[in-house]
């Protein structure tokens, strides 16, 4: 069986898959919907719904059209959850690596500093290091990426330990390969799969600490991004609804649709569990 | 025995369905056999024969997609496929009883064995805790455990691969079945303790004239405890018997061509000595492994390889033999630099290879290599198998065309498909992948190969062929093998010369002969006798 008719015997996975794709499409046909920057007034204020069908979700207290914000907003959230998801991926898979396969050690001096991350509470920590190297979208990537590559190198880490000890990695050993070749062909490729799968979960999670940073007033200044909107509205959340519910649930359903396709890619790529649940 | 008594089990046509997509369509088909109280019936077959399946169909333990499309079971009359679960509740446990392979998954690992012995007598009506307790005692001691009244109260952990065995024989004798089935009893345990464990099965047999149904893949096992043999193949019967017929006179070819397979000492050709050059040359090799220790407690010590010291010349094969624990293959490791040493010299062509470190020993280890026990395990599912071979000549600088085209000679030479390289390790059975483990040893042309527990995995008529592979292959390029096995048998038949492990040290050495025939050592002279169906010569069955 392909991997996408595994992938598409959920279904779940396959709306999932839909709406990214709609988000996706969105983010990049921003411009040409919306020629207007989203931070330009182009209406009345406080257009509610439908009561302007040029502004079919309304507009904010200073004329700003939410739908025009909800587009570009996506164009932040996609770019933010895809490249510090990159980073956190890159350095947790060379510090887990690392430790995994020389062990003793080596394994101890970076699972100590891995746990020096762990124990400050990430948000807390994306919240200073984006206060002290001023908010801009590169600062708050790396923010994101810094506090979000622990739980990746714990994983890669495991299964180098339990994959090192397998009998084709002996094998490697013994007809003489040396030990970085022996991790990147021989290791790596067994341990892709659980680290897609966290690594999609984690692009959930990073649009969330986006949006909460936004809220927060840590976003960047020159990126509308829906934590932001939702932060904007919090004083005005009597008076405008459509304000915070249209980017709460632009989030939602992002986030919502990353985790489907997660779920969907860890059944893909372990037939044999999803076997079992029946 | 009572051939004419009426049958305990009387299996008729029975069918089992496989789903579309295997490749055959029953999973057993039209078998038919009987069992009458007080034999034994052993039921032979390689894997994949069907012959579980009819032990779990007797149970009723098949897997919900697998159903009988035909037949009956007969348990003293009445059909068994016919009963309603209920029903089926009663007599399982109750007069018929089963013992699996795998003494340690089969128990639960929370629960003290009294507890789980008890249990087995509570589900089935035994109300009184008192008489459950006497009970599991008396149990306890008549399976042969050590000091029962303390034993009861172990978890299953603590106890040994042999001891669990007898809890799960106890678990099974708790309500007196008519009928034992055993399935693979004996596979997972050491040659001692499975002659023991053969002995407690056949001594209850009779004390209590059960029927006992005893699935095995093993015919040494057969000829020592069957009164009569069912052969399996691909879901068939192909032939059935007393167990002197068919261990003896076999008709069919299929049972012929087992037996043939079975390893024997027969086969070892009268070599004269291995004249070659020392090649290695092994001196007080030491390695202890240490675990656990704090602050508090000691660490247990045990040591792996303790002193050992032997020589290997080119062209010779030398047998480690020895029971699980005995540190054999903790010494093909330390040979090979995959475990550290602590002590003693591995002299490698005159040179002592231990105190290398890793990056200057790695140009020697195209010279020894090393065949795997697990033809799954060792072979990355990731990559072709083209891939696999070249793996090792490209690390050790030889250009990739020269690699690939070596390769498929390789493949030849081990006997399969050149059409191979393009393959992933998934598409080929056991042997396949395991002559495809023994091509990547010699992709780097070794002087010394490893071959530990390289056939263990196999079935017996697949195990013969790798073995002759590993002796043509010697004969024509001259290697040295280190044979790690935990079988005799095998290691009398191919080997030139047998180290005997035992604790780590080497009890005893020689050439198979004096191994077998005047055994000096103690322990060796426990395993010579353990070995299942020594009496019984199968080469003599199939002149």
């Amino acid at each position: 069986m392909t991997f996408f008719k595994r992938y598409a015997r959920n279904y779940g996975a396959l709306i999932g898959l839909a709406i990214l794709l709609v988000v996706v499409v969105l983010a990049f046909a921003a411009p040409l919907i919306f020629p207007v920057s989203p931070w330009q007034s182009v209406g009345d204020p406080l257009l509610a719904p439908s009561e302007d069908p040029a502004f079919p979700f309304g507009t904010d207290m200073l004329g700003r059209d939410i739908a025009a914000g909800l587009a570009y907003g996506a164009r932040v959230s996609l770019l933010i959850g895809v490249i510090s998801t990159s980073v956190a991926v890159v350095i947790g898979v060379s510090i887990g690596a690392l430790a995994g396969f020389y062990g003793g050690k080596v394994d101890d001096l970076l699972m100590r500093f891995t746990e020096f991350f762990q124990t400050i509470p990430a948000f807390a920590m994306a919240v200073v290091l984006v206060a002290i190297f001023s908010p801009t979208i590169v600062s708050i990537t790396l923010a994101i990426a810094v506090v979000s590559w622990p739980p990746v190198a714990r994983l890669v880490r495991g299964e180098f330990l339990s994959l090192r000890s397998r009998e084709f990695v002996q094998a490697a050993i013994v007809i003489g390969q040396s030990g970085p070749r022996i991790m990147f062909t021989q290791i790596l490729p067994n341990a892709i799969s659980p680290i897609i799968v966290t690594a999609s979960l984690m692009v959930a999670t990073a649009i969330l600490t986006e949006s909460s940073l936004s809220f927060l007033g840590l976003g960047d200044r020159n990126m509308m991004s829906w934590g932001f909107m939702i932060g904007a509205a919090r004083t005005m959340l009597r008076e405008a609804w459509w304000m915070s519910v249209f980017p709460g649930v632009a989030i939602l359903l992002t986030v919502l649709a990353i985790n489907l396709i997660g779920e969907g890619l860890n059944d893909a790529m372990n037939p044999h569990l999803r076997g079992r649940k029946g | 025995m009572n051939a004419h008594s009426t049958p305990l089990l009387r299996v008729e046509n029975l069918s089992i369905n496989l789903p579309p997509g295997f490749d055959r369509e029953f999973a057993v088909e039209n078998i038919s056999y009987d069992l009458s109280a007080g034999e034994i019936l052993c039921v032979v077959g390689e894997s994949g024969s069907g012959k579980s399946m009819t032990a779990n169909a007797i149970m009723g333990l098949l897997p919900d997609y697998l159903k009988p499309s035909g037949g009956r079971i007969l348990f003293r009359g009445k059909d068994l496929l016919a009963m309603r679960e209920p029903e089926l509740e009663q007599e399982r446990g109750r007069s018929m009883a089963m013992v699996f392979q795998e003494p340690l998954s089969a128990l639960n690992p929370l629960m003290k064995v009294r507890d789980q012995i008890a249990e087995v007598m509570e589900v089935h009506g035994e109300k009184n805790a008192e008489t459950r307790d006497r009970r599991v005692l008396d149990l306890l001691e008549y399976v042969g455990l050590p000091d029962p009244t303390h034993l009861r109260d172990a978890y299953p952990f603590r106890l040994s691969g042999g001891q669990r065995q007898r809890v799960m024989i106890a678990m099974a004798l708790a309500l007196e079945p008519a009928l034992l089935i055993a399935d693979e009893p004996t596979t997972a345990l050491d040659v001692t303790t499975q002659a023991q464990i053969l002995d407690l099965i056949r001594r209850i047999q009779r004390a209590k004239g059960m029927g006992v149904m005893f699935v095995t893949h093993d015919f040494g096992v057969v000829a020592d405890i069957a009164d009569r043999v069912i052969v399996m193949e691909r879901g068939i019967v192909v032939e059935q018997g007393p167990a002197a017929d068919v261990l003896n006179r076999p008709k069919h070819p299929y049972t012929r061509r087992l037996i043939a397979a079975v390893p024997h000492r027969e086969d070892h050709g009268a070599k004269a000595a291995a004249e070659g050059e020392m090649l290695l040359e092994v001196k007080n090799l030491r390695k202890t492994y240490r675990s656990g220790g704090g602050f508090f407690s000691r660490p247990r010590v045990v040591n792996a390889v303790n002193n050992v010291s032997f020589t290997l010349r080119r062209g010779e094969t030398l047998g480690v033999v020895g029971e699980s624990g005995s540190g054999k293959s903790t010494l093909g490791r330390c040979l090979l630099k995959l475990a550290d040493v602590d002590g003693g010299q591995v002299l490698f062509r005159g040179n002592d290879v231990v105190p290398l470190s890793a990056r200057a020993f790695r140009p020697l280890r195209r010279h020894m290599q090393m065949v795997f026990q697990d033809p799954f395990a060792s072979l990355n599912p990731r990559q072709t198998v083209g891939r696999i071979l070249t793996d090792g000549p490209v690390a050790n600088g030889v250009p990739y065309a020269q690699a690939e085209s070596k390769a498929r000679e390789l493949l030849d030479l081990v006997g399969l498909e050149i059409s191979a390289y393009d393959r992933y390790p998934q598409e080929f059975s056991g042997g396949q992948r395991q002559r495809v483990g023994i091509a990547r040893a010699l992709a780097l042309d070794p002087e010394l190969l490893v071959a530990d527990e390289s056939v263990s995995a196999l079935d017996v008529s697949v195990q013969a062929q790798v073995l002759e592979l590993l002796q043509n292959l010697q004969k024509k390029l001259n290697i040295a093998i280190i044979f790690i096995t935990h079988d005799l048998r095998i290691a009398a038949q191919i080997c030139d010369r047998i180290a005997v492990m035992y604790r780590g040290e080497i009890v005893e050495t020689g050439p198979p002969e004096q191994v077998f025939d005047a055994p000096q050592h103690p322990y060796t002279q426990g395993l010579i006798a353990a070995i299942p169906g020594l009496e019984w010569n199968p080469r003599l069955a199939v002149v």
